[in-house]
């Protein structure tokens, strides 16, 4: 794809929104404070939901703020909160071989998934998807025509973990 | 307007934006001072007190040259609707108070967090039949984008609440989240029954569904969603859960002033604890406004299908109101909302954290479902036989329902459940204390 091709306002709206999005990532690893990680994670989510939303994508966008920075973080904040790891000082790891060998293995990790995702980026010649696609309406009809076995399967598995979790509680309370 | 189509379309575009946006934030923004004014009002009527009735009355003088001359000696009683700008000038020079032991950033941040979503939700609601005008964005995912954000109302709670360094503030938020997660999914539920009956997303659509003929029957009524059963029954659930979203009594638990101090802002003053007071009045508003699109019929003044009465003076002049007024209309049903809510506050006692949570999840989200599944069967029934055997097996199915909840809940069980509760007293003789009366000092 021919960077050029874009207008400025495009390319520096996606700087901004990818730009804070990279940050953020960075913030999550990087802050000793665990209250401080998760924030930076809600950043994250959020700033990739408006990347999507520049994307022409604006139901996974939306879905993305509602799962994960409206459900899957106020729950990881909750439970941070509740074991209180405020204290910065409680999070700072002695530096050791282990360093090493999570750098190695994640330098691994980013050169397959690379290997990958590179490829078929470079062969991107559309900026936008087009205004129907991942529309309320397609989601719907492809969930529930392509896919309706997965989708069923998936369900049942969720059901599964519900009863089960139920389950786990009740025992306690004999 | 010459200067304005000479632009680059991309400005244009972004000033149409501006001002759609400005089009509905002036009018919240201007109304949410009234808001606090007819709050003290209305609820010092309801618990018979007067309230603040003293601003705002002005006598001009009689003498004064600067005074133009038809104002002269006149008194105005505007029964003390100033009264929120004397409070908003005190709060402004009040002294800000930081404690020094906080999380300094996320401290400054907290604030305008919970002001964010009480703004960002009427992004997608129409206050009139313009499309140009509103909505700020009238995208095909509406509802969810209202779920989204109203979900992310609980981050300037629980940051406020963590960053305080207080063990109050860190219960108010702790709870702030339990029950904002809990009312989500009853929220979500209840929602996904309108969208279900009405096919979009779209809250241009939900509004312009509800301009149908009621129940697919009455050609000259309109088919406002809370005339349906269903929709009543999703009405009731979701007028709870925007209670609740918006940490009003009798969810107030985050703030529960005889538990928590002031919950989450106890270690908030001046400007900064006046942020979340308008973060919290702008949300009822906005979350009125939604439960005005979605089930009262959106910018309609009154559910009358004009167009089908055919044409007269009358008609053609309510005609005309009804599009031209919009916002009145709207707004209006806005603070019919809000009254709704201070009458809640001032009816009803604050829950119990566990009533809280069983309400929630045990009786909302139930029956949410319970109407879920109820929509998708009558839609079903309604398409392929018509719509009087929907109408019909759901009368059935109502009887059988109510047969079930005869049978079991007016057992013997319930009748135990609702025993008045017994105090015991540890010394159960009747104290025979004999008044007596107190000897006269002796004063030399």
């Amino acid at each position: 794809m021919d960077v050029s091709q874009l207008s400025p306002a495009n390319l520096g709206l996606f700087a901004v929104v990818g730009g804070v999005a990279a940050l953020a990532a960075i913030g999550v690893v990087a802050f000793p404070s665990a209250v401080r990680s998760a924030l930076c994670l809600v950043v994250n989510f959020f700033m990739l939901a408006f990347l999507y939303f520049t994307l022409n994508c604006e139901m996974l966008g939306i879905t993305q703020i509602v799962v994960y920075t409206g459900a899957i973080m106020v729950l990881f904040l909750f439970v941070i909160m509740l074991l209180n790891l405020g204290a910065p000082q409680a999070l700072i790891e002695r530096r050791d071989l282990k360093w090493i060998g999570g750098g190695i293995f994640g330098l691994a990790l980013l050169v397959v998934v690379g290997s990958q995702v590179l490829q078929p980026l470079m062969k991107v010649t559309q900026v936008k998807s087009e205004a129907t696609f991942g529309s309320p309406q397609q989601v719907g009809l492809t969930l529930f025509s392509d896919y309706v076995y997965p989708f069923e399967i998936v369900s049942v598995l969720l059901l599964i973990g519900i009863v089960g979790s139920i389950l786990l509680a009740k025992r306690r309370m004999q | 307007m010459g200067w304005y189509h000479h632009l680059n379309p991309v400005f244009q575009d972004v000033l149409n934006a501006l001002g759609r946006v400005l089009l509905f934030l002036v009018p919240v923004l201007i109304l949410v001072p009234g808001c606090i004014w007819w709050e003290r009002r209305f609820l010092s009527w309801m618990q018979d007190r007067i309230g603040p009735n003293r601003v705002g009355n002005i006598s001009w003088s009689k003498k004064s040259k600067l005074v133009p001359g038809f104002l002269k000696g006149k008194k105005w009683h505007l029964r003390g609707l100033l009264q929120p700008i004397a409070d908003g000038v005190k709060l402004f020079i009040k002294e800000d108070i930081t404690p020094s032991t906080i999380d300094r950033t996320i401290y400054f941040f907290a604030p305008a967090v919970a002001l964010f979503p009480a703004f960002a939700l009427g992004g997608v609601l129409p206050w009139g039949p313009n499309r140009n005008l509103t909505p700020i964005a009238d995208v095909n995912i509406g509802v969810l984008y209202m779920l989204a954000v109203s979900s992310l109302g609980v981050y300037g709670v629980v940051l406020a609440g963590y960053a305080s360094n207080n063990k109050y503030s860190l219960m108010g938020g702790l709870r702030s989240s339990a029950q904002l997660i809990s009312y989500e999914l009853a929220m979500g539920m209840s929602l996904a029954c309108i969208v279900l009956a009405n096919g979009s997303l779209r809250l241009t659509d939900m509004v312009q569904a509800q301009m149908a003929p009621l129940w697919g029957y009455v050609p000259f009524l309109q088919n406002w969603f809370i005339f349906t059963p269903f929709g009543f029954v999703s009405a009731c659930i979701f007028l709870i859960c925007m209670v609740a979203e918006t940490n009003r009594a009798p969810f107030d638990l985050p703030e529960a002033e005889n538990e928590l101090i002031a919950g989450y802002h106890t270690e908030y003053s001046s400007m900064k604890f006046a942020v979340f007071f308008m973060g919290e009045y702008a949300a009822m508003f906005v979350f009125s406004g939604v439960f005005a699109t979605v089930f009262l019929g959106g910018w309609n003044l009154l559910p009358v299908r004009w167009d089908a009465l055919g044409h007269s003076s009358f008609v053609d002049a309510m005609v005309w109101m009804n599009t031209y007024l919009s916002p009145l209309w709207f707004f209006g049903k806005c603070a019919f909302g809000i009254t709704t809510y201070i009458w809640i506050r001032a009816t009803l006692p604050r829950l119990r954290y566990d009533q809280l949570m069983s309400l929630g999840w045990k009786s909302l989200l139930p029956l949410a479902t319970g109407n879920f599944i109820v929509v998708a069967i009558w839609i079903m029934l309604t398409k392929v036989y018509g719509p009087a055997v929907g109408w019909g097996s759901s009368l059935v199915a109502l009887f059988i329902v109510f047969g079930i909840y005869r049978a079991f809940m007016h057992g013997p069980k319930s009748k135990r459940d609702l025993e008045p509760r017994q105090i015991r007293l540890l010394d159960p003789s009747p104290r025979n204390v004999t008044l007596v009366n107190p000897e006269p000092e002796v004063t030399a």
